[in-house]
């Protein structure tokens, strides 16, 4: 099992006809996602590399069953496009872009909320999601990660998350599924929210959760693993030594009022049980260490 | 981007907020001039990026023109907490019956814009909030509905504003939302939000964040040229680049924010002090490399290098030719130590390989290689 995608999610690439969207669309193709559709209103009826082009997704679903969509639209255009796809009629949206304005992404995600609850929307500023073998959405090498289980992996941080994948395949350790939440203050996926996810995953056996700097959100899923969650949980989180008040390449990377670091949020994930490695690697040999000690891989 | 008192308060009055008549100056006789054009008495005010102005000697009251031109004089250079005053911002003085506090950001947790205002204004808000909590009243706005006239009224009523200028707060409120939301702010702040002795409502204070993926879309240059930044991210931004300069000798170069913040952390694990975050994004190209290899090399305190990639879609061979791409575009004065790992990362080791020296060295893992990097360091 995964969680959010699997062998049957049909994808349509809004931007697919741009240089970015195209790369990865393609890629994506090439690992076996099932990539049926792409939009662009000017370009409607044409297609790339056989991958039929429509206005909209609701046309594109419609002709094709898309049922959910993955974005490569300039941030200014973003907002528009995240409500294109909701209105269109998909379940899950993977917002690749980066530089999407805070104001944009609070409202799209409160409207998405509101108005498109069963919409799950996946970043902005996120690498996307893989279930190894299965589908592959967004800019990870598929070829790094290892299909099957027992690992669940969810991650603020792209490079971060292709080490860890790297990292068990090394080691011979498969993974359901790996998720990309993003690097950016309000992403549309949370830690609980995969959390949860993986927890209710009879494949997924153990977690490993990659957080860094900037807002709460691992102390949340702190809150989270301690009562909510059976499975073992790995962490690590990026920018011990980060200085306050400088954003450190990501939008929600950042540490103000003395809010938001790495320390506090290691204390509270150690609190909850957590195994806390000090830096990625010693966080991917606890657990492999933790899947050992299970005899699941 | 942080905006300066004064252009915060050229943003809040492009909004309709009511701010005082005043001028930015950097010479006495400028300020002197623009004394005259907004009427004595005058607050002669540093325009610095850092808190605290008041207590530093930045912020004096002028009568007469003898007065002023001591104050502007002596403000002018002052080094308030390490920045150096260029800007006075000269305004005619309030009159100031009562001081409170006004504000909007995203509060992440919540997900919602959230506001605080309270009639304890004029001190930190912060100390307000661990003294006396309950004189903060906080609402949470969904951005889909907006803030409403009556929805700010009961805000007013709980914050326990003066009852008579109830209506002239709930104007200047909606406007400083509109601004905070239309005008792309992380952070819209009035301390003091003052009533004056005439009964008006007026920001005496302007503190601004603009959030920088917003400025396509709005026109920000000038609040752009007054930005101080260090000559070494000044140069990287040039170039593209993410970079975040420190006070370190271990120059950093990484691919990907998250890895280049975990580089930093093992540097610093390793026992050393990292001179930059450099984040060169997902490829890793011989142009990028060579320009980040520049920045790094163009900073005095760096001792050593480390480049620190990942590969993913990029593959070790073309990381490898990238660097080597570099390294003959770039004179390159202090040792190099590369990690590249992920795809291919064997190939590209391989590329490297002949070009490896005392000056240029390989490790296989982040943490040897951050070791490497350390005592080359600390050996130079």
């Amino acid at each position: 099992m995964s969680i959010f995608v699997d062998e049957n999610t049909k994808v349509v690439y809004q931007g697919l006809t741009g240089s970015q969207g195209r790369f990865y669309g393609l890629r994506n193709r090439d690992y076996g996602t099932n990539v049926v559709a792409g939009t662009n209103p000017k370009k409607a009826g044409e297609d790339v590399d056989g991958i039929p082009i429509f206005a909209n997704v609701g046309e594109a679903a419609a002709a094709t069953g898309a049922n959910a969509a993955c974005i490569f639209i300039p941030a200014p255009g973003v907002k528009d496009a995240i409500m294109d796809a909701a209105i269109g009629g998909v379940e899950f949206i993977v917002c690749i872009t980066e530089g999407v304005p805070a104001q944009d992404e609070a409202w799209f995600y409160n409207e998405l909320k509101r108005n498109f609850p069963n919409v799950r929307l996946l970043g902005p500023n996120c690498p996307g999601i893989i279930s190894p073998g299965k589908c592959n959405i967004g800019i990870t090498a598929g070829e790094i990660a290892k299909p099957g289980g027992p690992v669940g992996i969810v991650s603020r941080s792209g490079t971060l998350t292709y080490q860890a994948l790297y990292e068990l395949k090394l080691q011979d350790i498969g993974v359901t599924t790996c998720v990309g939440i993003g690097g950016d203050p309000v992403p549309g996926t949370s830690f609980i929210d995969c959390l949860e996810a993986f927890e209710a995953d009879p494949d997924t056996k153990a977690v490993m959760m990659i957080g860094e700097i900037g807002g709460s959100a691992e102390e949340e899923a702190a809150e989270f693993i301690k009562n909510k969650m059976t499975k073992p949980v790995v962490s690590y989180v990026a920018g011990v030594t980060a200085p306050p008040g400088k954003k450190m390449g990501h939008a929600g990377a950042i540490v103000s009022g003395g809010k938001g670091t790495a320390a506090a949020k290691m204390e509270a994930l150690e609190a909850a049980g957590v195994r806390v490695g000090k830096n990625p690697t010693e966080a991917g040999e606890l657990m492999v260490e933790v899947v050992r000690e299970h005899g699941w891989a | 981007m942080d905006l300066l008192e004064y252009q915060g308060k050229q943003f809040f009055a492009t909004f309709g907020i009511p701010v005082s008549d005043g001028r930015p100056v950097t010479t006495v006789e400028d300020a002197v001039a623009a004394a005259n054009a907004v009427g004595y008495p005058v607050v002669v005010k540093a325009q610095v990026h850092a808190g605290g102005r008041g207590k530093a000697g930045g912020v004096k009251l002028a009568t007469n023109e003898e007065e002023l031109r001591e104050h502007a004089g002596n403000i002018l250079g002052l080094d308030i907490k390490g920045h150096i005053t260029r800007i006075l911002w000269i305004e005619n003085a309030s009159d100031i019956a009562e001081e409170y506090y006004a504000s909007f950001t995203l509060d992440r947790s919540a997900k919602k814009h959230l506001g605080m205002l309270s009639a304890e204004g004029g001190v930190e808000i912060e100390q307000v909030a661990v003294d006396n909590p309950d004189a903060i009243a906080k609402i949470w706005i969904d951005p889909v509905d907006g803030l409403t006239a009556d929805v700010c009224r009961e805000w007013v009523r709980a914050a326990k504003l003066n009852p008579d200028v109830t209506e002239d707060a709930v104007e200047l409120l909606c406007k400083l939302y509109t601004a905070y939301v239309e005008g792309d702010a992380d952070l819209a702040e009035i301390n003091p939000l003052i009533v004056k002795t005439n009964g008006r409502v007026h920001a005496l204070d302007a503190k601004v964040t603009l959030d920088n993926n917003a400025e396509y879309r709005h026109e920000w240059s000038e609040y752009e040229a007054t930005q101080v930044r260090d000559a070494r991210e000044e140069a990287a931004h040039a170039k593209g680049l993410q970079y975040v300069g420190l006070d370190g000798t271990v120059g950093v170069i990484a691919n990907g924010a998250g890895l280049a913040m975990s580089t930093l952390d093992v540097v610093n694990q390793a026992g050393g002090k990292p001179a930059n975050f450099l984040d060169i994004g997902g490829g890793a190209n011989a142009e990028v490399m060579a320009g980040a290899l520049q920045v790094i090399n163009d900073d005095p305190n760096v001792k050593s290098i480390f480049i620190n990639i990942f590969g993913g879609i990029t593959r070790g061979e073309e990381v490898a030719k990238g660097i080597i791409g570099a390294l003959e575009m770039v004179d390159i004065s202090a040792p190099i130590v590369i990690r590249l790992d992920g795809t291919n990362a064997e190939e590209g080791r391989a590329l490297l390989a002949p070009h490896l020296s005392d000056k240029l060295v390989s490790k296989p893992t982040m943490l040897e290689a951050a070791a490497a990097a350390v005592a080359l360091a600390e050996k130079n």
